[in-house]
């Protein structure tokens, strides 16, 4: 597969978030706000990136019967050392995503890649899948944060300093009180919700395209 | 003796179980390095958090001492909710106590148990609340949190006197204090823990304003 395929797939045509539903767990609770989105993505794309290189580097030589388990030992080991380092350089963020930083460990996306792409493929595919895999993610989360913290709190980017530093406390913007705000998009129906009509709005696109593509195609085909 | 298929299947899996051992070792060697790089940091972010927090109940309220290590085990199920003994903290200026910050627990909120800090001058008045831990529904409930709302700030000034006991309640119930709009309950704890508080602050005021180690200090009234 070349490059622009696999930055393709991860990021529109089988982006993990809005099209294979993986990860749909953390996706749902912690895209409650930007900053929290952001910080899991975060995580997850570092995770992704680390499996997939020790997947494509280790993975032609693990006997078939432990290649699994050995795959779930790096997953685990990667998260367990994201969790610390985020303990110790962002507390903030690490007490705002709460048990769903070392949840990313049973995201299983994380493993379905490792096993199903970065096993079989040469390192610079591997490591290339892991960014477009995870940047996608990370853009549906972002997609749902925005959107949850914009219609549910009034704001946007709030708490960014979690992320940024303590220079960047106050960082964000209220654009009307929290009070007024829409709680359905906060709690997970409604994020639900929400990921039903960006399915939607996809579904909708892919199918206007195919429609479009029918009719050249149909003439090609006739002329060859 | 074992057939040749069977002493290849012994050496396969014999490859496979080395293989995951290693991996293992590897992982949790790699894992174990990662700790001893951030523990410390993690310890000093949370002492530093944790000090941050502190400050920032007691408000312009001035100290020179370490609140965090200067403390008392307080207990007392009924008025601090808690079942454990919790922790308060003493703050001092000149060696002398001028407030105490102390964990309380509001054991009843609408989901589940809800944790504060109150602290409490020598006067027996409110410098100030926080919730430090709760998961009161988000919108509603949750507009204790001092992030979300200044509805705690209402507590700043007050003690048992101020308004009267009989009005340390939301206005519901016929007190001073508000409630939200379509959350009743939590409000409602709030207000019954931090006069909890202020009533257990009361009764052993000699003990959390007392000197330093306090040895042999006045009993107890």
């Amino acid at each position: 597969m070349d490059a622009r395929a696999i930055l393709r797939e991860g990021l529109l045509d089988r982006n993990p978030g809005l099209v294979q539903l993986l990860g749909l767990c953390p996706l749902l609770a912690v895209s409650n706000s930007l900053a929290n989105a952001l910080g899991l993505g975060l995580a997850t794309l570092g995770v992704l990136i680390v499996s997939n290189l020790v997947a494509a580097l280790a993975g032609p030589y693990l006997p078939r019967e432990v290649r699994l388990a050995v795959f779930v030992i790096v997953i685990a080991a990667a998260v367990t050392s994201v969790e610390l380092a985020m303990a110790a350089w962002w507390p903030g963020l690490h007490d705002s995503l709460g048990i769903f930083l070392p949840l990313i460990i049973t995201n299983c996306l994380v493993l379905a890649r490792a096993e199903s792409f970065a096993s079989r493929q040469p390192l610079s595919s591997a490591l290339l899948d892991g960014m477009a895999m995870g940047t996608g993610f990370l853009v549906a989360l972002l997609l749902l944060g925005t959107v949850r913290e914009l219609l549910g709190s009034g704001s946007l980017g709030v708490g960014l300093e979690m992320l940024l530093g303590p220079e960047f406390a106050g960082a964000g913007w209220q654009l009307f009180p929290q009070s007024n705000g829409l709680l359905l998009a906060l709690l997970p129906p409604g994020a639900f919700v929400l990921l039903g009509l960006l399915l939607a709005l996809g579904n909708w696109r892919a199918a206007a395209r195919k429609h479009v593509a029918a009719e050249p195609a149909g003439v090609t085909d006739t002329a060859a | 003796m074992a057939t040749p298929a069977e002493t290849s299947a012994v050496r396969r899996a014999a490859r496979a179980a080395a293989v995951l051992v290693a991996a293992g070792t590897v992982a949790v060697g790699l894992v174990a390095l990662v700790h001893d790089l951030a523990e410390p940091r993690i310890e000093a972010s949370r002492q530093a958090q944790h000090l941050a927090q502190l400050t920032a109940i007691l408000g312009d309220v001035t100290y020179d001492n370490d609140p965090l290590s200067d403390i008392v085990s307080v207990h007392d199920p009924e008025l601090l909710g808690s079942e454990e003994p919790l922790v308060a903290h003493r703050v001092r200026r000149g060696g002398e106590a001028v407030a105490v910050l102390v964990n309380a627990v509001a054991p009843d909120g609408y989901a589940g148990p809800i944790r504060l800090i109150v602290a409490v001058d020598a006067q027996g008045r409110l410098l100030g609340v926080r919730v430090v831990e709760h998961r009161e529904t988000p919108g509603l409930g949750d507009l204790i949190d001092e992030r979300r709302s200044d509805w705690i700030h209402g507590f700043d000034g007050r003690s048992l006197g101020d308004p009267p006991v009989a009005r340390w309640q939301v206005r519901k119930d016929g007190g001073d204090f508000d409630q939200f709009t379509g959350a009743t309950i939590t409000p409602r704890v709030i207000v019954r823990a931090v006069r909890g508080v202020l009533e257990y602050v009361a009764r052993h005021h000699d003990e959390l304003f007392g000197a330093a180690p306090a040895p042999g200090g006045p009993g107890t009234p």
